[in-house]
């Protein structure tokens, strides 16, 4: 089985599309480490470390998003989590912009996988089967 | 059924209770110094004299239970991957069951940890790492390290389940002395002492208190069930869970400070007290102890005032003596016993930092957290704001007239807000030192043991 961390990231409390992706993801098989909402990139890094985790799966909706994930990447590295997927979804910017720069922005910013408000978890578990393996 | 004595091997001096179990009462104490280097009967046969002349009519000896924490007490080396997380839990462990946790590794162990493993004098490694399912490459490369530096120190394995298979065939091979125990951690943030306690105790009755040699005391006292923190920390939740019919305290603390360390202990959830806090880290135990290695009244004197300023310090002590020079004192003459109202005071004066201090590391504290819908707070650890008693306990806070002005430091402060501390709790002082004595009692003949703490502390 495999697992994954998730979380919302920062100073964001949204719960409810946490609760949602946790139960989506256990239903197709993932053993899902739900870290819950107002989580720091260290509260993810850890989790990812003690779990032997594959990928991490960053939630925000509260437009800062970007600034929570600056050099998550990085940290991971100096973590030693070299492999671990890094995903991130929501309204992970401020303001609307258009989703195409910003997906470029977070994938040099070293996220496997960028989605944009309104995506079907469904989506996510696709990409987590093609990027873990089943 | 005559009386049944309650024996505590200290560092120093060997305190022995005795009690009434028909006429439900406390018959007497004593002590004499604790005799470890030659036989340690004698000075437990020396205590049992005393008491016997203070109290000629006393009945007979029927039963005895004994814990000990003579030579230095139960010494341990705490192994995990993240420092918050497994390395906290295996902390936590060793705490539980009364050791000292002199050691704390995290990650791969590197050769100079090794060394100072082999250097060290510890009597038990806890070895943790990985949620079950989760991490096990850590832990089976810390395994690898320890069998091959071949230490000869028991080692509890309680980290990922995943890992237990290789790690029992890699020490059986090698002759390594081994117990694999749940992981205690096995979920993330998730804490599962238990098991890990128990067998914590069991190589402590089996074989720490013979290498200690205490062993021999076992002819007259029967086993010597567990160490003697562990046993304030049984004593502290019986009295906050009550049993039966009889009612307890509900949460309380236990602080005792002493020479060398200043203990905590609280027995309660402490979960947050409102709706905009958010619990974060590892779950807390119900019975929780801290230990402060540095905060003490003799060996630790030295160390201690390296943590406050000379400012901070006269804010605590009103004489112009030499402070350094009266630390050094205590470092180094452990015994001493103040004879001047300079002195005293200068005692007093550690005693509340050691307090204050102490209680900063054992509760809880908030974080203030802005977001677009307004303040929220973290919460790691304990709130203990709604603490009921707090029980001082140890030499100095027992023998000292202002031990209750002393615990005073465990309250709320203005200058401390975002720690979780009590609010005016009730004082409460073990004049008689039975707390120890009550946690042996308890295994047996818990109702008496709570009914006598309930009198007894005052």
């Amino acid at each position: 089985m495999k697992t994954v961390v998730i979380g919302v990231i920062g100073a964001d409390v949204h719960a409810v599309g946490n609760k949602i992706i946790e139960h989506v993801l256990t239903e197709h098989g993932f053993n899902v480490v739900n870290i819950g909402v107002l989580s720091s990139q260290e509260d993810f890094i850890n989790a990812a470390i003690e779990t032997n985790a594959g990928a991490i799966l960053v939630s925000s909706l509260y437009g800062h998003g970007e600034i929570d994930c600056k050099y998550m990447r990085e940290n991971c590295q100096e973590a030693g989590l070299n492999h671990v997927k890094l995903y991130v979804g929501g309204n992970i910017v401020v303001g609307k912009q258009d989703f195409k720069e910003v997906e470029t922005r977070f994938k040099k910013m070293g996220f496997d996988r960028v989605y944009p408000p309104g995506t079907n978890i469904e989506d996510a578990v696709k990409h987590l089967r093609e990027d873990l393996g089943e | 059924m005559g009386a049944h004595l309650l024996v505590d091997f200290g560092s120093t001096y060997t305190k022995i209770t005795a009690v009434d179990i028909d006429k439900e009462c406390i018959i007497g104490t004593s002590k004499a110094m604790t005799t470890v280097k030659t036989n340690v009967l004698e000075g437990l046969d020396l205590a049992l004299e005393k008491l016997k002349v203070s109290y000629p009519d006393m009945p007979e000896i029927t039963g005895v239970s004994a814990c000990s924490s003579a030579a230095g007490g139960l010494k341990m080396a705490a192994i995990g991957l993240v420092e918050e997380l497994t390395v906290e839990a295996a902390k936590r462990a060793c705490l539980g069951a009364g050791a000292l946790v002199n050691y704390v590794f995290s990650h791969h162990l590197s050769r100079k940890e090794i060394k100072q493993l082999r250097n060290a004098d510890i009597d038990i490694i806890l070895l943790a790492g990985g949620t079950d399912g989760g991490n096990k490459e850590c832990i089976l490369h810390n395994a690898k390290k320890l069998r091959d530096a071949n230490l000869g120190i028991p080692i509890i394995v309680a980290g990922n389940k995943d890992a237990a298979d290789e790690i029992e065939e890699m020490f059986e091979d090698s002759g390594q002395e081994f117990y694999i125990v749940d992981n205690v951690m096995p979920k993330l943030k998730k804490l599962q002492v238990k098991e890990a306690k128990e067998v914590i105790r069991q190589i402590f009755i089996t074989k720490i208190i013979e290498a200690k040699g205490i062993k021999k005391a076992e002819e007259k006292t029967g086993e010597i069930i567990m160490p003697t923190p562990e046993a304030v920390l049984l004593a502290a939740e019986l009295l906050a869970k009550g049993h039966e019919d009889e009612e307890g305290f509900g949460e309380i603390m236990v602080i005792d400070i002493g020479g060398a360390t200043t203990d905590v202990h609280t027995i309660g959830e402490g979960f947050p007290k409102r709706s905009e806090v958010i619990l974060k880290g590892l779950q807390e135990p119900f019975a929780k102890r801290t230990v402060e290695g540095d905060l003490g009244m003799r060996y630790s004197a030295n160390a201690l005032l390296s943590l406050v300023s000379p400012y901070e310090f006269k804010q605590y002590y009103e004489y112009d003596s030499d402070i350094e020079s009266a630390a050094r004192k205590r470092h180094e003459n452990v015994d001493y016993l103040p004879d001047t109202a300079e002195e005293l005071a200068f005692d007093k004066a550690l005693a509340r930092i050691c307090c204050d201090y102490s209680m900063s590391r054992h509760v809880g504290h908030v974080e203030v957290v802005y977001t677009p819908l307004g303040n929220m707070y973290y919460q790691t650890g304990k709130d203990l704001s709604d603490i009921n008693y707090v029980i001082g306990t140890g030499g100095v806070l027992i023998n000292n007239e202002d031990a209750k002005e002393i615990l005073k430091e465990v309250n709320k402060k203005s200058n401390k807000k975002l720690e979780l501390r009590p609010t005016d709790p009730k004082i409460l002082i073990d004049r008689r030192y039975i707390l120890s004595a009550m946690g042996l009692l308890g295994q047996k003949y818990p109702k008496l043991a709570l009914k006598l703490m309930k009198e007894h502390l005052v």
